[in-house]
């Protein structure tokens, strides 16, 4: 993006959900990390949704074991948050984006 | 389906002594657990059923590590002769590291390990795998929030292992009270697989007992192991029988008196000797000189020495004139000399047979043997003997050991514990007598064969042990420089005995010139004195004659008619 970023949160996040296969757990987790990208993050996100049943070897060089993963890629460092991420607050922990929010 | 099979179906491991115990490998399609505290060899067990698999049986694994990172695991099997390299590049197995950090993780909701199952699957399929490790399962509790969840879904993967006929071994941490921290022996149930490294002693020693195998018999014993350059190698020692077959065949001891003893020929091939004897009576000699005579016929010897490193018995054994330098040269003779404290005795038994199996020797020499037994394990230590001894007599190999005896106590005592198992056993005494010590040698018994009740002196000279007959009089036995001293008064009696025989007969010879110069004497005598009257005859004859022609001039020159002639004169 060329327009200036917001001096604290300056950088663009990229964002990737590890899933297999449309199952329940999997549309939740999407559906709850739309919601979190869009209040905190409106505009300077981007999500990546992988299929590990299309792309098996990728559990192996991403180190995934847990379904669904959801990985920070950027900003550094990687963080990793599992679950359909239900729970915003632990979202927030586990993304470190509460306590500029 | 399940009325045609009889029995379950069972995967070869190719460790060595684990597919006799478990009777043909573990549950083919099925998981084993396989659980042990730290540094028992979990990880090279299951290792190697991989890589057995993969160069034995053409069957593929996937190896998946929690703990340890693929290079870390390809060098450490490097050391047991696994290149895990190669059979990679051969598509023969494959190394999975997953990597799980508590720290990096947040939970956020419900999850399941689906993605563990797709890299699983993934792994199996790309090399179509037979084979599968996790290593250490258990660490996912570690690594992972919620154990619920994680229960649940390691049911599931077990049972989706189960379900894709994969033979799998899935290691676990021993815990408290449980056979695994996490308690995974609920859901592996079909072959539990425990290792056990304990320490008594000071000794380690590392077991392997097959808890559980449903659906199998199965040895249920504890069996130690050993982890070496070969690998693991277990030994189902404890199931010798007895069926062993009876050599007739005799081989010689290396000494020919003592050869001479046992009914002229030796011992039996395949047999038990055992030499007992306090310190210092000659034990490893008789050792020597077997495994000397053994190599000159060409066999194979292996001696165990617990006591000597190989040179000193060499050096030592050739100031007695026996040079055992040649045979290991030539590979005929094996030394392995080692501390009984070394390693346990399950070990040293493992160890022993390992050596056996490789070196294939015809006689094995284990001197000393009692060395093991220290204060409060002399039951252990006859179980191991029994079942060393068992075991050479079904490969026919002779067993000679030696025996240190206490002294003190009565001689053959400290091993009544093995005299059972003994063929031929020879008891070298110390007898001390006169202010020596001399050794001496006698055949306690010996199975099958007729053989001499008497002790011989026994002398290590500079060229061999030699027996000798000990001094039997009316003094009871004599050894040493007292048999000497007899022989030598013995040999003094003989010699005045011979000297008066001789004295004896010069005097008859003297007194038989002394009656021949009697004889002569008077035959010259009377010799002289027949000469003396014969002249005196011959003069009175003499004289006579003269006096008669004395007469006849007398009467001539008177004129006196001859008195002869008258008569013819008219």
């Amino acid at each position: 993006m060329t327009t200036p970023a917001p001096p604290t949160e300056p950088e663009m996040w990229t964002l990737r959900l590890y899933v297999a296969g449309q199952t329940p757990k999997s549309i939740a987790a999407f559906a709850n990390l739309k919601v979190i990208c869009e209040e905190h993050l409106a505009g300077r996100y981007r999500i990546e949704v992988i299929d590990l049943l299309e792309n098996p070897q990728l559990a192996r060089s991403d180190q995934i074991l847990a379904i669904p993963t959801l990985v920070r890629k950027l900003p550094e460092p990687v963080r990793k948050i599992i679950g359909d991420l239900s729970n915003t607050e632990r979202v927030l922990v586990g993304l470190d984006l509460q306590p500029c929010a | 389906m399940d009325s045609s099979r009889t029995l379950l179906p069972k995967s070869l491991t190719g460790i060595q002594g684990l597919d006799e115990i478990t009777g043909g490998g573990l549950p083919t399609g099925r998981p084993t657990l396989v659980c042990g505290g730290a540094g028992c060899g979990k990880t090279l067990l299951a290792m190697e059923f991989l890589v057995r698999g993969a160069t034995q049986f053409n069957e593929p694994g996937v190896f998946m590590a929690f703990e340890e990172t693929a290079e870390e695991l390809i060098q450490n099997v490097a050391s047991l002769g696994f290149d895990l390299e190669t059979l990679i590049a051969q598509n023969q197995l494959a190394l999975d590291f997953v990597y799980i950090e508590r720290s990096e993780i947040e939970e956020t909701g419900e999850f399941d390990l689906e993605g563990l199952f797709i890299r699983l699957g993934y792994a199996i399929d790309s090399i179509g795998a037979k084979r599968v490790v996790l290593d250490t399962v258990e660490s996912l509790f570690a690594g992972l929030p919620n154990p619920l969840i994680l229960r649940a879904e390691l049911r599931r993967l077990f049972r989706w292992l189960k379900s894709k006929g994969i033979t799998a071994i899935i290691t676990g941490e021993r815990g408290d009270g449980l056979l695994t921290r996490q308690g995974l022996e609920e859901y592996v149930s079909d072959c539990v697989i425990v290792l056990d490294h304990r320490v008594s002693n000071l000794v380690s020693t590392r077991r392997l007992r097959v808890v559980k195998y449903r659906g199998s018999t199965h040895g249920a014993n504890e069996y130690p192991f050993l982890i070496d350059e070969d690998g693991i190698s277990i030994l189902p020692i404890t199931s010798v029988g007895l069926q062993h077959v009876a050599s007739t065949e005799r081989v010689s001891s290396g000494i020919p008196r003592l050869d001479a003893m046992l009914s002229d020929a030796g011992y039996y091939r395949g047999s038990s000797i055992l030499v007992s004897g306090t310190a210092g009576t000659g034990k490893s000699s008789l050792a020597g000189h077997f495994a000397d005579a053994a190599c000159r016929r060409g066999e194979r010897v292996l001696y165990f020495a617990f006591e000597e490193s190989a040179s000193q018995i060499i050096r030592n054994l050739r100031s007695v004139g026996i040079d055992l330098e040649p045979w290991t040269q030539q590979e005929l003779l094996q030394f392995q000399a080692t501390r009984p404290t070394f390693t346990g005795l399950e070990m040293h038994l493992t160890i022993m047979h390992k050596l056996i199996n490789r070196f294939q020797p015809r006689i094995v020499i284990v001197d000393p043997l009692n060395s093991f037994i220290s204060a409060d394990n002399e039951t252990e230590v006859k179980a191991m003997l029994m079942r060393l001894v068992d075991f050479l007599k079904t490969r026919q190999m002779t067993g000679f050991f030696t025996s240190l005896t206490s002294g003190g106590g009565p001689l053959d005592h400290t091993d009544t514990a093995i005299s059972s198992l003994i063929d031929t056993w020879l008891l070298l005494l110390a007898i001390e007598a006169g202010g020596e010590r001399n050794r001496a040698l006698s055949i306690l018994k010996s199975r099958g064969m007729t053989h001499s009740n008497q002790t011989r002196e026994f002398l290590m000279t500079t060229h061999g042990v030699e027996l000798c007959d000990v001094y039997v009089g009316p003094s009871g036995v004599l050894t040493g420089s007292a048999r000497l001293a007899q022989e030598a008064k013995e040999r003094a009696a003989a010699l005045t005995r011979q000297q008066e025989i001789e004295r004896q007969q010069h005097e008859l010879e003297r007194k038989r010139t002394l009656v021949d110069a009697q004889i002569t004497a008077l035959r010259n005598e009377f010799a002289a004195q027949e000469a003396e009257i014969l002249a005196l005859i011959e003069s009175q004859q003499q004289r006579e004659t003269t006096l008669t022609q004395e007469r006849v001039a007398m009467a001539h020159s008177r004129k006196a008619d001859d008195a002869t002639r008258a008569g013819g004169r008219p």
